[in-house]
């Protein structure tokens, strides 16, 4: 664990970068630092590896003061992730990731296969090993600036806003990877973000700063979200707090309807039996095709040309409250179509049935834990 | 006669090509003063530019210190010199290195402040000495920059390096100075030519050396 113990930086022009403040970061998670610009995450995160030194207070790793060991040594234990990737232009892809190991002593052949390795852990094609930095995206340096962090296999990784100058798209496939990645490896991140959905996203747990390095808020994302300690803590949160929080509720426990679920070729009698205001007309495999009105079938049935979009389906249990939500709010039946891993069609579920789920769900939120999903 | 009769007629002297007062054997002095001159200059200029690029401090005294050296005719410290040690190389080699030190010393400076903050922060951050942040990050990047300051100053040295024929040693100076003092204008374009074509030549081998020392990741391409 890394433990922040109320710790203040002031740099030599005055400016109280963070005050006073302290941290307990736990292991094997992600821990993510944000607030907006210039309230000292960056100091905060600098101060773990020694590249700032803090004025008061001190940081222990595991117990032990982090300026009982030798810095060099302390860096090399924590792999270190910047914005630009910060990649050595003269280094080929494979030497840039084999830096730190080079530099543990290991055998120019022993760092290059780690190095290979671990392209493929972060996505990148060991194709590109041998290019030079400025010859890849932003996206791809950034991947080889957590593959150079992850190299030597440090417990600690910190990681000041890595994400931040790619575009949302990029970003979304970086954070992603990462969340699959620390799946795999289980590091002690810290993770440095002014983005809260990103925050939200990735964090285990989430520390907001306000301006002066003070901590406003260090709660688990869904905790965040559903009660911000105050005022500052929810405009940081932004006016769709609530929709963003239903990102926490899983869609499995939804009640889904296939009394509104016909197949493309069903006799016009059972459309006509039908009472529902729409039907959801399926292929021969059970794939969705669109919505229809009962009661306008014509002779020779469903004209499958002329259906309503189905829109987006959401798979219960995969994804949360705030997909089906979503789906619902976009089809323009009003209903959400619910579909399993192949896309064959599960049910349907409407607005009012969702709404109700996210009331049952917020009961559940005030009395117990809510189960995280993503 | 314009100069380009001077020149042919110079050059197609067979006796010109050899002998103590040779092509070849001036070329050769020519070559050892710049190289020397160059070595000494280098050894001084690179290591302080270095190491105050490195380091951010001392950029103004260094600004200061290269602007008066480069405030001094280099003529007129070689005929200090003389005055005060006597004749030989090293009352040479002074001026020389005294023209040479700034544009290195300031080149590689400037080269190695310019070089982007990122790679270095990140460098520091996983525990890399800060000597091997210098020569293994700033140094490889701003080599560019680097050579360019030392070509500068190369070319600088074969130009003035003539001098050294006024205190009686050799180099191509002395078709110079000797074709002045004899009116013999052949002996001066020859020798102004050879100066010439020795810049041209510096040129080359400083353009094949970035070719073969910076990164291709660095020159990009
Ligand atoms: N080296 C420095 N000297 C003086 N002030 C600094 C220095 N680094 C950062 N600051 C100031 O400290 C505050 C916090 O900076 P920083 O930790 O970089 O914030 P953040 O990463 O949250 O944007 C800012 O007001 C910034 O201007
Ligand atoms: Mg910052």
């Amino acid at each position: 664990m890394i433990r922040i113990d109320s710790v203040t930086k002031r740099y030599p022009d005055g400016t109280v970068a963070v005050d006073r403040l302290s941290l307990d970061i736990p292991d094997r998670s992600i821990t993510v630092l944000v607030g907006p610009s210039g309230c000292g995450k960056t100091t905060t995160l600098r101060m773990i590896n020694r590249m700032v030194e803090p004025t008061e207070g001190t940081i222990l790793l595991d117990g032990e003061d982090i300026r009982r060991q030798p810095v060099t040594a302390l860096r090399r234990s924590m792999g270190y992730v910047i914005q630009n990737a910060g990649l050595f232009p003269h280094r080929t892809i494979v030497d840039n990731i084999a830096t730190v190991p080079r530099m543990l002593g290991w055998g120019r052949r022993r760092a290059r296969e780690r190095a290979a390795e671990l392209m493929e852990r972060v996505g990148l094609d060991t194709s590109l090993a041998q290019r030079y930095p400025y010859q890849l995206s932003g996206g791809q340096q950034q991947r080889v600036g957590v593959a150079r962090a992850l190299a030597a296999d440090p417990p600690v990784l910190l990681m000041d806003e890595p994400f931040s100058a790619v575009d949302p798209v990029v970003r979304k496939g970086l954070q992603d990877e990462l969340l699959r990645i620390q799946e795999e490896l289980g590091k002690t991140i810290v993770f440095v973000t002014h983005d809260i959905d990103e925050a939200v996203k990735l964090g285990t747990m989430v520390a907001v700063l306000r301006r002066g390095g003070r901590l406003a808020q260090y709660a688990p994302p869904a905790e965040l979200l559903s009660a911000p300690a105050d005022g500052f803590v929810e405009d940081f949160l932004g006016a769709d707090r609530g929709i963003r929080r239903l990102s926490f509720f899983p869609s499995a426990a939804l009640e889904l309807t296939t009394d509104a679920v016909i197949p493309a070729d069903a006799p016009a009698e059972r459309i006509a039996a039908s009472d529902a205001r729409y039907l959801l007309v399926t292929d021969s495999d059970g794939r969705p095709l669109g919505w229809t009105e009962p009661g306008e079938p014509a002779a020779g049935g469903i004209r499958t040309d002329r259906l309503l979009p189905h829109g987006r389906p959401f798979v219960p249990g995969a994804d949360s409250l705030r997909v089906a939500l979503d789906c619902a709010v976009l089809s323009p039946t009003g209903w959400a179509v619910a579909v399993d891993d192949d896309g064959r069609v599960t049910g349907v579920v409407s607005q009012q049935t969702i709404a109700e789920a996210i009331r049952a769900a917020h009961a559940q939120g005030r009395t117990g834990k809510t189960e995280v999903a993503r | 006669m314009n100069v380009l009769d001077f020149a042919h007629a110079f050059f197609s002297d067979g006796a010109h090509w050899h002998g103590y007062d040779g092509i070849p054997q001036r070329l050769l002095e020519h070559v050892r003063y710049t190289l020397l001159a160059l070595a000494l200059a280098a050894l001084i200029g690179l290591p302080v530019g270095l190491l105050t690029g490195h380091t951010g401090r001392g950029g103004n005294a260094l600004a200061f210190i290269a602007n008066a050296a480069r405030a001094l005719p280099s003529f007129g410290l070689l005929v200090l010199v003389v005055l005060l040690i006597g004749f030989g190389l090293l009352p040479v080699m002074i001026p020389l290195v005294v023209l040479a030190v700034p544009p290195i010393l300031v080149t590689t400076y400037e080269a190695v402040r310019s070089v982007d903050p990122s790679p270095v922060d990140a460098a520091r951050g996983m525990g890399m000495h800060e000597s091997r942040i210098l020569l293994q990050v700033e140094l490889p990047v701003a080599l560019p920059l680097i050579l360019s300051g030392l070509r500068s100053a190369a070319i600088q040295i074969v130009s003035t390096a003539t001098i050294a024929a006024y205190v009686s040693l050799g180099g191509l100076g002395r078709y110079i100075i000797d074709g002045l003092y004899q009116r013999d204008y052949e002996k001066v374009v020859g020798g102004a030519t050879l100066v010439a074509v020795l810049a041209l030549l510096t040129l080359a081998v400083f353009w094949a050396a970035g070719r073969f020392a910076v990164s291709p990741g660095v020159r990009r391409r």
